[in-house]
């Protein structure tokens, strides 16, 4: 199975990537390659064989519902890259 | 005496217990190596004078009943150290400055050491060279045209160069294990849920594990002692009993079964591998362990699990560099313009190319196809170590298919730069744990690497049998000095 230019762009709007055509043309041909040599796992027969997500395959613990950290609104919001202090800013959405 | 730097770990805790160095003397002195030692690029953080003012804390109120009393170390830039600039080496990350700081690193605080600084490392911990690096590749000390191995390029290179008496890395598909193979020292990635992920900049969750890189054996079971945690904040941390590993370590591994996969003789293995595995197990003989010949079936189809199952998690927990919250954001004419400009130009093109590799896998209609076969033969790939080690301690492979390769050779060929992992990935696939150490140099004079696989949680095991190869194999790496500036 190849994957085409037109996918290439489909996963790229998936990956919020934007990709110049250039771009998009190098990783059609990598993209391609790396999954040429993927292609191998369908010599093995999987049918009966259980998935496994997770080595630790334990229930994750549970724990209270408790606040634990308080009074931290600074500190969550140091980071962030716009200089408005009191929110996070984003471009508008909402006409 | 010795230079300080010349001094392992373990012997550097035991001059600051014995008040023969001060924390002040052991820190200046890899301060000033450091400094000239900017060649190497292995540095992106460098926190000397922090580090010079927390030593001479130490120094007026010394406790030595730590493990690592006023101990300088620096660490991979993947740990987030509160208050200091954490990068993960990508340019989304250039500006982000951690408020809280990782398990692992914390407990290094919590047992006397001190930060130094924090080193280069691949985008994301994504790569096999340091190549990917958003400030540069990392240069080996073993020679100016080598790669230092990836992606804990920076770590092995600052370990290599004695600009740290040991370090830490994290290692997903082998990022701890083939960087210490390619400079010559000894990397342990322990089992799966040994060393607490919080804190640490996630890649694939079900694979990243820290670990210790050091100069030799005991200060691996040193540093895993004081690293390794169980942790609620958490999930998947694992709540067992750790032993005292440096106190437990043995040389004595007599009667020891150890395996030998014949999977791990790939085509085209070079003469020189082949007999550095030769002696491995001539050594392992000699110490009284017995060497019994075992099969891992799903072997060759490690990689390409790993090819789906790591870019589906990585794609995943990527998707929150988006911005808004923290990191670079370039501003966009709508939010999903904005998202779409912040991660093309914040993202190197290795974690391009793997974030797409992941949502492709992970895309409707190729779910099945890829990402649950991958799962399923990951189960295959499990059951194959379960199998052996109802007959075996441990198994001994080589760390790498060959020793260090020269910048840009295989930057521009993917599927061969991935191919380096071959013998480290399936590993991660199945939890356990591995250490690889030094075991010789091929016909370059560059270092080879043997690596010991053990059990879930055994890493008393490997780290003995370990203890006694290095003892035979008595590996010595003539450093010269090329790269220091005076």
């Amino acid at each position: 199975m190849s994957i085409d230019l037109k996918t290439v762009k489909h996963i790229s709007k998936l990956s919020r990537i934007s990709l110049d055509e250039e771009k998009a043309k190098k990783l059609e041909t990598d993209l391609n390659s790396i999954f040429k040599w993927i292609e191998q796992l369908n010599e093995l027969k999987t049918e009966n064989i259980e998935p496994l997500s997770s080595i630790a395959e334990t229930k994750l613990r549970l724990r209270k519902d408790e606040i634990k950290s308080k009074n931290i609104r600074e500190e969550i919001l140091k980071n962030s890259p716009d200089e408005n202090k009191d929110f996070f800013v984003v471009p508008k959405v909402v006409e | 005496m010795s230079n300080i730097i010349d001094l392992s770990l373990s012997e550097l805790v035991s001059n600051i217990k014995s008040k023969k160095i001060s924390s002040n003397e052991a820190t200046l002195a890899y301060v000033e190596r450091s400094k000239k030692s900017k060649n190497l690029n292995a540095y992106n953080e460098e926190t000397f004078d922090a580090a010079l003012k927390k030593a001479n804390e130490f120094d007026s109120k010394p406790d030595f009943n730590k493990k690592l009393p006023g101990v300088p170390i620096a660490v991979k830039d993947l740990f987030c150290t509160k208050n200091i600039k954490t990068t993960a080496s990508s340019k989304i990350l250039n500006n982000f400055i951690p408020t809280y700081e990782s398990t692992v690193t914390q407990n290094l605080w919590n047992d006397g050491s001190i930060l130094l600084g924090k080193l280069n490392c691949d985008e994301f911990a994504m790569g096999s060279s340091n190549e990917t690096s958003y400030f540069g590749n990392v240069i080996s000390p073993i020679d100016k045209d080598l790669v230092p191995g990836g992606s804990s390029g920076g770590s092995a290179s600052a370990l290599a160069a004695k600009l740290t008496p040991a370090t830490i890395g994290t290692d997903t598909g082998g990022s701890i294990r083939q960087p210490a193979s390619f400079t010559g020292t000894v990397g342990l990635k322990p089992t799966y849920g040994s060393c607490s992920r919080y804190g640490i900049v996630a890649f694939a969750s079900s694979l990243d594990q820290a670990g210790p890189m050091t100069r030799n054996v005991k200060d691996s079971a040193l540093l895993l002692e004081v690293m390794s945690s169980f942790d609620n904040k958490d999930s998947t941390s694992v709540d067992f009993k750790r032993p005292m590993y440096s106190k437990e370590l043995s040389k004595d591994i007599k009667g020891k079964k150890i395996g030998i996969p014949k999977e791990y003789r790939v085509e085209g293995m070079s003469e020189e591998i082949e007999k550095l595995w030769e002696d491995g197990k001539k050594y392992l003989k000699d110490c009284g362990a017995e060497i019994i010949d075992v099969s891992l079936p799903h072997t060759k189809f490690a990689l390409p699990t790993y090819y789906i199952v790591a870019p589906a998690e990585a794609s995943s927990n990527l998707a929150r560099y988006d911005g808004v919250k923290y990191g670079f954001r370039t501003e966009g004419n709508n939010l999903i313009d904005m998202y779409e400009k912040t991660r093309s130009e914040g993202f190197g093109d290795e974690v391009k190319r793997r974030i797409m590799i992941g949502t492709y896998v992970l895309s409707s209609g190729y779910y099945d196809a890829y990402y649950l076969k991958a799962q399923k033969v990951r189960r295959l790939i499990k059951n194959d170590f379960s199998n052996v080690f109802q007959k075996v301690d441990a198994i001994l492979t080589p760390s790498t298919p060959s020793s260090a390769f020269k910048i840009g050779e295989k930057s521009n060929d993917p599927v061969s730069m991935y191919l380096n992992d071959i013998f480290t990935v399936p590993v991660n696939l199945a939890g356990l744990p591995g250490i690889s150490i030094p075991a010789g140099l091929d016909k370059k004079g560059y270092p080879l690497g043997l690596q010991i696989i053990g059990k879930s949680f055994d890493e008393q095991n490997i780290l003995n049998i370990a203890y006694s190869m290095e003892d035979k194999i008595n590996f010595k790496f003539n450093l010269k000095e090329w790269w220091m500036n005076d």
